[in-house]
């Protein structure tokens, strides 16, 4: 790749999941030139990631500006290091996503495979915007664009139950963001006159300390997509969406943009050390701790294996809030690892529930009941994937909950060791309960199985990399540490 | 004439040309060419607006006299850089919806009318350009008469395929009427006191005069005609019936141009003409534009959650629109009175886009649109029903399309006056504006009763989609529309 410069790489990046869009429709009377699109589109956009992720580590921040929204404030995008690792996140992920939901569309004969198809690559096209955006006009720009792109996502079963599951994603993912996020982020426009993202923050001299709680609020509220209690239940209700989706967008790139614009927020807007001084997050610590400890009481009460992950999402997605709002280095850097680890456990178990549903039309934990011997791969992979969330070594979990927990006790927040600890007991419990009841108990159901075979091997893969960030997660301590040491 | 003879008439001209355009059209039997005749006027009058535009961007301002009567006797138009802008945005939407009209009109009147109606339609464009270029309080009343008159004529056409038509069309008339008559007692109390009907001269003269209980009337009875012209809640009751039942053409015209020429008068009365008065319009602004301004944002949005006519929506959520355009010449600032700019700009293309795009269905499906008849129609019209979706998605204010940038520049300054609870309310309203474009957005590519696709002709849809990418350009580049908005807003407020 000698021939790219990094921003020929940002400029791929974002547009390549967009042509793959455009191209979609055109290729959907062949259908197998349309499905190898996406997956080819998509290893194209993770190279380009890699390219810009690789300048940024060596100190760059490849820009491409297109045009002017308003004065001062460009139609631009810029790589910061946290930015890097959510573009790699997502366009890495995409790969499998996108070989796995040919083989799910396929496997249970849904409708409309090329609509699905567009959306799908528009939506990414969206998070890697949101990830390489310029400023947070943009990021907000491209964080509606995610929203709106993946409503067709959301009702694509056109039944009234997704119906009224859009109309709640809708109205709270929209709602939440132009009542609360658009004026916060003008705010900050107009009290600092600009909205770039700068190491260390810019509302250092701009505002006063008593404002710092009611503006966090009105970005940690506005961003719905964070799913902080109480603006959490369009996550659950988009779970009636085809398992492809849920997969990637609403356990990677939809929720992720979320954490990610909070972290952005915490770290380049107000900056650690401005927001810990000012003793403005110290109410969201405790919110995201109460969050993370009621949806994983919830997540127990559902025997639906995708609300029960929905609710997992719910929990770990505070993980990363609290890290911000901790407002510590190690705790900021705990919050960055915990986008990339969660996003590689929890698409693992999405790929699995769809997995078996293709195979045998199961969606209830109870009539999981001893189908284990008979699904040895994808209950493996399940398997691996929940310890990665849990938390337990040798998977990439064990590190950002570590961190978490050190950046908990820097902040002198000891009480957060004591939730982080409930919540991997009640992980423990949630998550290993559909593995133990799999291979344990006796069967109680006799299913026909006939697998897909591309639904099958990208939780295998998806599960092998969740080991593979805990040997090698050197690359994003890396870019972690760099986004708050720079 | 000379080259440099038309440069030197060209703020006559945009007026004059339709104005004179329409008696000869309206004595042409052929309906065709009077089309070709609209066409070629409203294209005169936008070649002359955007050459006036580009004589003011420098932040020049001249006067025009006609007759070569110097005022204050004779009649002076206004060219600077508030007057241009507006002017600029109604005769290209005026023209874009012209040519729709070929196919769009023809289809809900008789051919026999076309020759009349193209008349009015002229007469109802130039009227509307002479409402924003004069300069001469009286004048402006003629204009307001002409525009008024014309566009009855025009919406009373729609009786040819709905009766109420005319019951609308009367009612404009009569409340229209009212509207122009309290306007023209106004002028008449602040003639006696001052002597003058120059804007700019009254300007001059207000704040000499002892400050009695006539101006304060006068000012009172200017402000209640223009907010009746400009459909302000709660005096917008002529705008649902009169959009709903014109002609889809008409009703694209008039959502487009009709009250940002109102909207735009009420700016400058406001702010330079009682300039000299500024105690009196900071009560007009604060208890009663931006309370009823309110009201109408709210009122019209939960009015069109619950309609199912889609043009009696689309006109409902104009009224809420015009409250939003209000709202922000209310907050009285430079950046208010810009982002009021260029949400006139920005509606004129989204509310005009939806309408031609409800008239493309109206005419192909032969009936009127409601809730039902936009089922499954993303599969039988797609053409026609993206343009409406990017309009719509636009209306809402999505990111990258023009009504984003309006919602941007309308909070901003609502943020920079400190104005933090009506900010709220505006964004509350904006997010309930949400659910009706919904509604519809969810049942268009519902499985349709009838499945076949409906044929679309680029006569049609080709108007939609110039306004359709027009919404995404002033979305993704919106800075020339914010300069030219800027430097309006310093033209009319700067000096306060």
């Amino acid at each position: 790749m000698m021939f790219m410069t990094p921003q020929t790489a940002l400029m791929i990046g974002i547009v390549a999941p967009l042509v793959t869009a455009l191209l979609t429709p055109f290729l959907g009377v062949r259908a197998n030139w349309r499905d190898v699109a996406g997956p080819i589109g998509a290893v194209i956009t993770f190279v380009a990631a890699l390219h810009v992720a690789g300048d940024v580590m060596q100190g760059g921040s490849p820009e491409w500006v297109l045009a002017t929204l308003a004065p001062g404030i460009d139609l631009s995008f810029r790589v910061t290091e946290l930015g890097a690792v959510f573009g790699l996140v997502a366009s890495g992920l995409w790969i499998l996503a996108g070989i796995y939901s040919v083989g799910y569309m396929r496997g249970n004969h849904e409708k409309h495979q090329t609509r699905f198809a567009a959306f799908y690559a528009v939506a990414v096209h969206a998070a890697m915007a949101v990830a390489w955006s310029g400023n947070l006009l943009v990021l907000f720009v491209f964080y509606e664009v995610l929203t709106f792109s993946t409503f067709p996502l959301v009702t694509h079963k056109d039944s009234k139950a997704a119906r009224d599951a859009g109309r709640l994603y809708m109205s709270i993912l929209v709602g939440t963001s132009v009542v609360l996020l658009l004026p916060a982020v003008i705010y900050v426009w107009v009290m600092t006159g600009r909205l770039d993202f700068v190491s260390g923050g810019i509302l250092k001299d701009a505002v006063s300390s008593e404002v710092v709680p009611w503006l966090l609020a009105a970005f940690a509220f506005g961003i719905g997509k964070a799913a902080l209690m109480p603006f959490h239940r369009w996550l659950p209700a988009a779970m009636v969406a085809p398992t492809p989706v849920s997969a990637l967008l609403h356990a990677v790139a939809v929720v992720k943009a979320g954490v990610f614009t909070m972290l952005t927020v915490v770290v380049y807007v107000f900056g650690i050390d401005f927001l810990s001084a000012s003793g403005g997050g110290t109410w969201l610590v405790w919110l995201t701790s109460f969050t993370i400890l009621a949806s994983s009481f919830v997540a127990i009460t559902k025997d639906d294996l995708k609300a029960r992950l929905a609710y997992s999402t719910i929990s770990q997605l505070s993980y990363v809030v609290l890290g911000a709002a901790l407002a510590t280095s190690i705790a900021a850097q705990g919050a960055a690892l915990h986008i990339v680890m969660h996003a590689a456990g929890k698409i693992t178990l999405f790929f699995c529930a769809g997995a078996i549903y293709v195979a045998c039309h199961l969606t209830k934990i109870s009539d999981l009941d001893g189908q284990g011997p008979q699904m040895k791969w994808v209950f493996g992979a399940f398997f691996i994937g929940a310890l990665s969330i849990i938390g337990i070594p040798p998977t990439g979990g064990s590190w950002s909950k570590f961190y978490l927990m050190v950046g908990a006790a820097d902040a002198g927040m000891v009480f957060v060791l004591a939730v982080l600890s409930l919540s991997s007991l009640l992980n423990i419990y949630y998550l290993l309960d559909p593995v133990a009841r799999a291979f344990f108990k006796p069967k109680t159901r006799q299913v026909e199985v006939e697998w897909h075979p591309l639904t099958v091997w990208p939780p295998v893969i998806t599960a092998g990399i969740s080991i593979g960030l805990f040997f090698y997660a050197g690359p994003f301590l890396d870019l972690a540490s760099a986004m708050v040491t720079r | 004439m000379t080259l440099s003879q038309i440069i030197a008439n060209l703020p006559g001209l945009v007026v004059a040309i339709p104005l004179l355009l329409a008696p000869v059209v309206a004595l042409v039997p052929l309906s065709s060419l009077a089309w070709v005749l609209a066409v070629v006027g409203t294209g005169l009058s936008l070649i002359c607006a955007v050459l006036i535009q580009g004589s003011v961007t420098g932040g020049a301002s001249y006067s025009y006299f006609l007759g070569n009567w110097p005022p204050p006797w004779g009649i002076e138009f206004v060219v600077d850089a508030a007057s241009a802008l507006t002017v600029v945005i109604m005769s290209g939407l005026a023209f874009i919806a012209t040519l729709f009209a070929r196919q769009g009109l023809l289809a809900e009147i008789a051919e026999k009318d076309a020759g009349m109606a193209y008349a009015a339609w002229l007469l109802a464009c130039g009227g509307l350009s002479g409402l924003v270029m004069t300069g001469d309080a009286f004048n402006l009343f003629v204009f307001l008469e002409i525009s008024a008159l014309s566009s009855v004529i025009l919406i009373a056409l729609g009786s040819g395929t709905d009766r109420r038509a005319l019951v609308a069309g009367y009612n404009y008339l009569l409340i229209g009427a009212v509207g122009a008559t309290f306007y023209v007692i106004g002028v008449g109390f602040i003639y006696a006191v001052t002597g003058s009907l120059n804007m700019a001269d009254l300007a001059g003269r207000i704040p000499d005069v002892p400050q009695t209980t006539a101006v304060m009337v006068g000012f009172g009875f200017m402000m209640a005609g223009i907010l009746v012209k400009a459909a302000i809640f709660p005096v917008h009751i002529w705008l649902p019936a009169a959009y709903s039942f014109a002609p889809s053409a008409v009703s694209a015209l008039l959502a487009a141009i009709a009250t940002k020429a109102s909207l735009y008068v009420l700016a400058r009365i406001m702010f330079t003409v009682f300039s000299g008065t500024p105690d009196v319009t900071a009560i007009a602004v604060e208890f009663v534009l931006i309370p009823l301004a309110l009201g109408g944002i709210f009122v019209g949005t939960i009015l069109a959650i619950y309609e199912n006519d889609i043009k009696k929506l689309l006109a409902f959520s104009s009224v809420a629109q015009i409250g939003y355009i209000a709202l922000a010449f209310g907050v009285a600032s430079t950046a208010g009175v810009a982002a009021g700019f260029v949400h006139i700009g920005n509606h004129a293309v989204i509310k005009g886009g939806m309408f031609l795009a409800v008239g493309g269905f109206a005419i192909a499906l032969g009936r009127r649109i409601d809730l039902d008849s936009m089922v499954g129609l993303g599969r039988r019209m797609p053409i026609t029903t993206i343009g409406f979706l990017i309009c719509g998605l636009s209306l809402i204010g999505l990111p990258l399309t023009a009504g984003f940038i309006s919602k941007l520049y309308l909070v901003r300054a609502l943020i920079e006056a400190d104005m933090i609870f009506i900010m709220g309310l505006v964004l509350f309203s904006s997010a309930l504006s949400v659910a009706y474009l919904w509604k519809i957005v969810e049942v268009l590519w519902h499985k349709p009763t009838v499945s076949t696709p409906v044929p679309e002709t680029p006569g049609l849809y080709l108007p939609l989609w110039m306004l359709a990418i027009g919404n995404i350009w002033l979305g993704v580049a919106p800075a020339p529309l914010i300069e030219a908005a800027g430097r309006a807003a310093m033209q009319l407020v700067g000096g306060m």
